[in-house]
């Protein structure tokens, strides 16, 4: 049973450590790349939900017809959220050279006034 | 000190252990009918296989999701990625003199 | 940002047209490959990103300002939504397919058959792809240009 889950594994391991990136880190670089660990993980387990065992994919160009198909869904949906992570990082990134112009330090706890 | 350390460290075991049982539990990679005894829930999507090129004419079924079946989500996506363009821009604006 | 040497310049010319070819080969054959506007409108945008960073950001904002990269965008989103909207007008369903299987531009039968695809069918598909890849193009191309731009000396000193 353990050896056929191995994309599910794969999945909350991403999550993990991009939570554990965005909890214990304290430069601003760091948290950003682990959202996009945690954006990743999610996207894997979109597509791995809609896969069947000996199947192509779901073109009709030049294939051999009698064949099982994977679902085309959860790929069209993935799309979407590829493209959202792209919108949300660009939008991330330039706040942070903001906020490296005016306070001068990207360590989040300097920023919040906890140490000096 | 300690107090934030124990909060912090049993947060993470938690979250661990329920995304490890969660995965572990779920359908098998592939298709069914093993140990967990449930189905993919494709009716759509085979309706969608057999009949999509005599609706809309294409050869790739993906595309013909994205641009017809569901083409609503691709119209937010769209706006989405206008907005994220929009706001960068306005973020490092000038002031001409 | 500055440019690099000589050696990266020349190349970074001689290897941008066919980035640019396969990029719009993924857009247009859309409805026949794997591939499609959003997939194509990356690897374009890659390519001018390399253009970027090959000849320095000071360089490339006086031969292209941002106000006239906004004007291809909008144009996109338009002609986007223009074909949704004549769906509606013409067979009264939102983003209806009124070109497929006997339109005028892109409205061939598919065979029965797997065949090895004609690129005249699919209706308003094609349009939607070429449409949206270059939104997609020159939206992502704003964003690092605009970033590159504000970090120089010249772009960001003003208070």
């Amino acid at each position: 049973m353990i050896a056929y889950n191995i994309p599910y594994i794969a999945v909350a391991a991403l999550i993990l450590i991009g939570l554990f990136a965005v909890v214990y880190k304290r430069n601003l670089i760091k948290i950003i790349i682990g959202i996009t660990l945690i954006e990743s993980g999610v996207n894997l387990f979109l597509i791995t939900l809609g896969f069947r065992e000996n199947s192509i994919a779901p073109i009709y160009t030049s294939a051999d017809t009698p064949k099982i198909m994977s679902l085309p869904v959860p790929q069209a949906l993935t799309l979407t959220s590829i493209v959202i992570g792209v919108a949300v990082l660009a939008l991330m990134i330039s706040f942070v050279i903001h906020i490296y112009k005016l306070y001068g330090t990207m360590d989040v706890r300097k920023i919040r006034g906890d140490e000096e | 000190m300690n107090y934030r350390k124990v909060v912090g460290i049993s947060f993470f075991v938690v979250v661990a252990v329920f995304l490890f049982v969660a995965m572990l539990l779920s359908h098998q990679f592939g298709d069914p009918n093993y140990m967990q005894g449930e189905e993919i829930n494709s009716n759509m999507d085979d309706h969608i296989i057999e009949n999509s090129r005599e609706e809309t004419g294409a050869n790739n079924a993906v595309t013909a999701v994205v641009f017809d079946y569901r083409g609503f989500d691709t119209l937010g996506e769209a706006t989405v990625l206008f907005t994220a363009v929009a706001g960068v821009v306005l973020a490092f604006r000038r002031f001409h003199k | 940002m500055s440019g690099m040497s000589k050696i990266v310049k020349t190349i970074a010319g001689i290897t941008f047209p066919f980035v640019m070819i396969y990029g719009l080969y993924v857009i247009v054959h859309g409805h026949l490959t794997p591939g499609g506007g959003f997939q194509g409108g990356a690897v374009v945008a890659s390519g001018l990103a390399m253009i970027l960073v090959a000849f320095g950001s000071v360089w490339t904002m006086k031969k292209i300002k941002e106000k006239h990269l906004s004007v291809f965008e909008s144009t996109g989103a338009i002609v986007f939504i223009l074909a949704a909207i004549l769906g509606l007008l013409l067979a009264s369903v939102f983003f209806n397919n009124f070109l497929a299987d006997g339109g005028i531009i892109f409205g061939d039968t598919v065979e029965p058959e797997t065949n090895t695809g004609n690129i005249n069918t699919a209706g308003v598909i094609p349009i939607m792809n070429i449409a949206v890849g270059l939104k997609v193009i020159t939206g992502l191309f704003a964003i690092v240009l605009v970033m590159a731009f504000a970090t120089t000396k010249m772009g960001g000193s003003k208070k």
